[in-house]
């Protein structure tokens, strides 16, 4: 029996997707993902100061907020030759870091975990017994028996008042939910303890750029200055409220996030040979330690990996005309040379045909333009970005921290290395990259207080702030890894303005309808074969759509109104 | 913790208020909300009965950036918001459900509690080509906006684009995106900001909550609460503007002392919001304290106020000298040569005061040191 599923809003994500998946004797065999909503930034960046740029595209995502204003400034930098100072780097690589940890452990509690973990069941545990498997993996200080049945009894009292709230119309008492009550109870309480402690971490942000979300970037460096003789600049008094701020992140993933991870995971092993989907791997790569311009000195590497073949890594060059080229065989736009050719975006035309069923509709046509999102191939491959994509590249080019704990996690849950290609691998290359970079949060930590102490006070590069110092036309590229994967900038500057703006953001490789050859973009490629118990309430699909961390709003940009041809890039 | 279940009355009680004390709080709440003895009555009833109130938050053309303030409350945490305070029956961001189980979750909402429920919108409304540029469960945005609208006690547009437009709006507006007090009836509280401070988000909801009203709005919808002052009337590094000392490049001698970022094309002095007192993140910081002028994020059409590290005398109609006529020196002078001249002449009366000088010279610029 064939059944089409449609789910439509999936929530606890970023922005607006559609699924619509074929369900044939209880497993999906086919999918199609779609991004319903549409702003149009690119185009709005046309004609502005490129200095300002990275708060307009600092705008595409709230909720991976920073690593848009990080690519922009890097492109502009990049465009006009500027090395920022390292206490710069330095600062933006402990805002990274911050994003990372905090959007993480967000992810992990309050967009994921409700896949996993029934609130309901939790009404039934012991909180005794609760706090003794707590215990048992952990020493964080609320793992008590008192603290477990405050939270149960405040959850009953909740349930019962019946209004649910966010919690209402879950998938409650569903099969494919295997944890005991107790560490139900267990995670729901540590949902509450992270939405409480997230709030924290982000003020690094708000100590170096002024607010969480979107704290300020500059060309050229931070906006913030360092002063040890003054309380109206980063002092030490700043500097050890960040100081403090590390030190609870990595206490709180360390006892909290990755316990709870592991505990999890050991109930759904059979969730390590789903939703692998793609063979095919692609990182950017980011944090710099020698400057954006030293590649090799990134902490997570840049490369490519194909037929998961970890023996060998594929250099990825993101000025290449070859390697990345965007198909709109299923995208509401059109090419003058036929829908059928995939253009690099350097020879990109953006042009505006919405196909799709009038609203209001119950279906997309599938068979033909479904999606705002454009198709990126790498070499025409269709690739997965993503903290696994992050993991793998780093695991194979032999980073030491990352061959530790990913060799550490799979000994603990005693599984063989090719588990991480599924939808539980995802999930915890996530947990394991926290885990690493909060660490690494720390030693930029120590290496900002060093490089203060040595007397380096610097964090802006003036040379060429004004527009007059700028060659007429100038093009650079701003690459990072957003929290959900692999993410690129193009700026092309022109008389001092903005000629043309492009992003290439992760939510579109991953979320992206299929290409003109027919193969799949990361999400419908992993449904296949996800089993659906229930097509009503079709928890199995949102547990391997969210472990890719969908964020739309990044994912679609552009088009135009009018329908005129752009001979520009549009690149997503 | 407060049950949830429980009425105001009763946790007052658990507390160990007594009745007379419980009713001189309603009749300070209701006179804090500017109603008359008879309608305080009805204030104490209310509260006696109030169960959580059920609450909507509809999202269209926006990046989430205000769900993510919100959850970044501290006073009170948005765990105690959500488990105590009202009832979130639809939010995409976190509710457990999606599909049609969400739908219900929307529909069951819209159904049983006409009249009763609080909608909260975050994102502008797409009206161009028929809505297609924002569909939610296949209906667009302005569908789900005006059906969501009709039977709400309070609609509150959350941010920069539910209130004006925000970036998709800026010049040209691709999908021709609209702030949603454009589109429904209803008086909408516009809290702007992009996105609002977090605990003026909370603080605006829980307004309604404990006063039993809206909060006193200006003539653009804004609680004046939290919107009555400019960012420039409270800043902490306003005495420096008065003074006429100013940052001239980033992380210069004078940034690092924290002068004022007007010639850095701070926005501060036409931009109101509560950022230099409520600050952001809990009190931690905003953005002047952290050395980047106000780029005006909550103002109408901030975006094509550009180019943002242009200062703003060098912008027709800013009307910037207002502000210096304001503060009493009240000189005649063009808005070019505006700055220098207020600079002086209020230095002129407070140099005795600060004992330094009021014009600094500029130094060399000096390189960042590359590594």
């Amino acid at each position: 029996m064939s059944n089409r599923i449609v789910i439509d809003p999936v929530t606890r994500i970023e922005g607006h997707l559609r699924i619509e998946a074929v369900v044939e004797n209880g497993v999906v065999t086919d999918a199609f993902s779609a991004g319903t909503m549409v702003r149009g930034i690119e185009k709005i960046l046309k004609g502005r100061d490129p200095r300002d740029a990275w708060a307009f595209t600092e705008r595409v995502c709230g909720v991976c907020t920073t690593v848009h204003a990080l690519a922009s400034v890097r492109s502009v930098e990049n465009a006009l030759g500027i090395t920022v100072p390292k206490n710069a780097e330095l600062v933006r690589n402990l805002m990274f870091c911050a994003q990372y940890v905090q959007d993480h452990v967000v992810h992990f509690y309050h967009l994921h975990a409700l896949d996993w973990v029934d609130v309901v069941s939790m009404l039934k545990a012991n909180p005794v017994e609760a706090a003794k498997i707590a215990q048992s993996i952990s020493p964080w200080e609320k793992n008590t028996p008192g603290h477990f049945a405050a939270v149960q009894s405040r959850l009953k009292k909740y349930v019962e008042s019946g209004q649910l709230g966010i919690f209402a119309n879950g998938y409650w008492g569903h099969k494919a939910y295997k944890l005991p009550p107790e560490v139900n109870l267990l995670a729901v309480s540590h949902y509450l303890d992270a939405l409480e402690w997230q709030k924290e971490l982000v003020k690094i942000h708000t100590i170096f750029g002024g607010k969480n979300p979107h704290p300020n970037y500059l060309v050229g460096g931070v906006p913030c200055s360092f002063n040890l003789e003054e309380v109206n600049a980063i002092n030490t008094e700043r500097l050890n409220h960040i100081g403090s701020l590390i030190k609870d992140a990595i206490t709180f993933v360390e006892q909290v996030y990755i316990p709870d991870l592991l505990a999890i995971a050991g109930f759904y092993k059979d969730w390590a040979t789903i939703g692998g989907g793609l063979q095919n791997y692609l990182a950017y790569g980011d944090l710099p330690t020698k400057g954006y311009g030293n590649v090799d000195s990134f902490l997570l590497p840049r490369g490519a990996i194909l037929g998961r073949n970890l023996n060998e890594i594929h250099e990825v060059n993101g000025k290449n005309v070859e390697e990345i080229k965007e198909y709109i065989s299923h995208s509401w736009y059109k090419y003058g040379a036929g829908d059928g050719v995939g253009l690099h975006p350097f020879a990109g035309e953006t042009e505006f045909n919405y196909t799709g069923p009038k609203p209001p509709y119950e279906h997309l046509n599938v068979e033909g333009k479904y999606s705002w999102l454009k198709t990126p191939r790498w070499k025409e491959h269709p690739m997965e970005v993503g903290p696994l994509a992050r993991m793998l590249v780093a695991y194979a080019k032999g980073n030491t921290d990352v061959k530790e704990l990913v060799g550490a996690v799979l000994k603990k849950l005693d599984v063989p290395i090719t588990v991480l290609f599924s939808t539980l691998g995802r999930t915890a290359a996530r947990g394991v990259e926290t885990q690493i970079v909060a660490h690494w949060m720390k030693n930029f930590y120590d290496e900002l207080i060093a490089n203060i102490k040595g007397g380096e006070m610097n964090t802006f590069t003036r040379d060429k702030w004004e527009p007059a110092s700028w060659p007429a036309t100038a093009e650079g590229v701003g690459m990072t890894e957003a929290p959900r994967g692999a993410l690129a900038h193009w700026v092309r500057i022109k008389d001092g303005i903005i000629d043309n703006y492009q992003l290439v953001v992760p939510s579109t490789w991953n979320a992206s309808p299929r290409d003109s050859k027919g193969q799949r973009s990361a999400y419908e490629e992993a449904l296949i074969g996800t089993p659906v118990a229930n097509p009503e309430q079709p928890v199995e699909i949102l547990r391997t759509i969210h472990s890719f961390d969908p964020c739309l709003a990044c994912a679609v940009h552009i088009y135009d109104p009018k329908g005129e041809q752009v001979h520009q890039v549009q690149f997503y | 913790m407060a049950d949830s279940n429980e009425s105001i009355w009763q946790v007052m009680q658990e507390k160990g208020y007594s009745r007379r004390e419980f009713v001189q709080f309603c009749t300070f709440a209701a006179t804090a909300a500017g109603l008359s003895s008879p309608a305080a009555a009805a204030v104490v009833e209310a509260f006696e009965k109030k169960q959580r109130p059920p609450v909507i938050w509809l999202h269209f053309q926006e990046c989430t950036c205000c769900s993510e303030s919100f959850i970044r409350a501290s006073h009170p945490i948005v765990a105690d918001v959500l488990l105590d305070a009202l009832s979130l029956d639809y939010t995409e961001t976190l509710q457990a459900a999606s599909g049609h189980a969400a739908e219900k979750c929307l529909q069951d909402t819209l159904k049983t509690h006409v009249g009763k429920y609080i909608l909260l919108v975050e994102g502008s409304v797409p009206i161009g080509a028929d809505g297609v540029y924002c569909t939610i469960g296949g209906r667009t945005a302005e569908d789900i906006l005006k059906e969501a609208a009709k039977g709400a006690a309070a609609v509150i547009a959350w941010g920069n684009c539910a209130s004006y437009g925000c970036i998709q709006a800026a010049k040209p507006n691709p999908t021709n995106a609209t702030p949603i007090h454009k589109l429904i009836s209803n008086p909408v509280i516009n809290v702007p900001g992009c996105p609002p401070i977090a605990d003026v988000m909370v603080a605006v909801v829980t307004h309604i909550l404990m006063f039993g009203r809206i909060p006193e709005l200006d003539a653009q919808g804004r609680p004046k609460e939290f919107y009555g002052r400019r960012v420039h009337d409270t800043c902490y590094r306003r005495p420096y503007y008065d003074a006429g000392m100013f940052v001239e490049a980033f992380d210069d001698d004078k940034a690092r002392k924290g002068y004022c970022l007007y010639k850095m094309g701070c926005r501060g002095p036409v931009t109101y919001n509560a950022c230099s007192v409520t600050k952001w993140n809990g009190g931690t910081s905003y953005p002047i304290q952290s050395g980047h002028g106000c780029i005006g994020c909550s103002e109408n059409g901030f975006w094509d106020n550009g180019p943002f590290y242009q200062h703003l005398p060098s912008f027709p109609g800013f009307g910037i000298e207002s502000t210096a006529d304001q503060i009493g020196t009240a000189v005649g002078i063009g808005a070019a040569v505006g700055v220098a001249a207020h600079a002086i002449s209020t230095n002129l009366r407070k140099r005795q005061l600060i004992h330094e000088q009021p014009i600094e010279p500029t130094p060399t610029p000096e390189e960042g040191k590359v590594k």
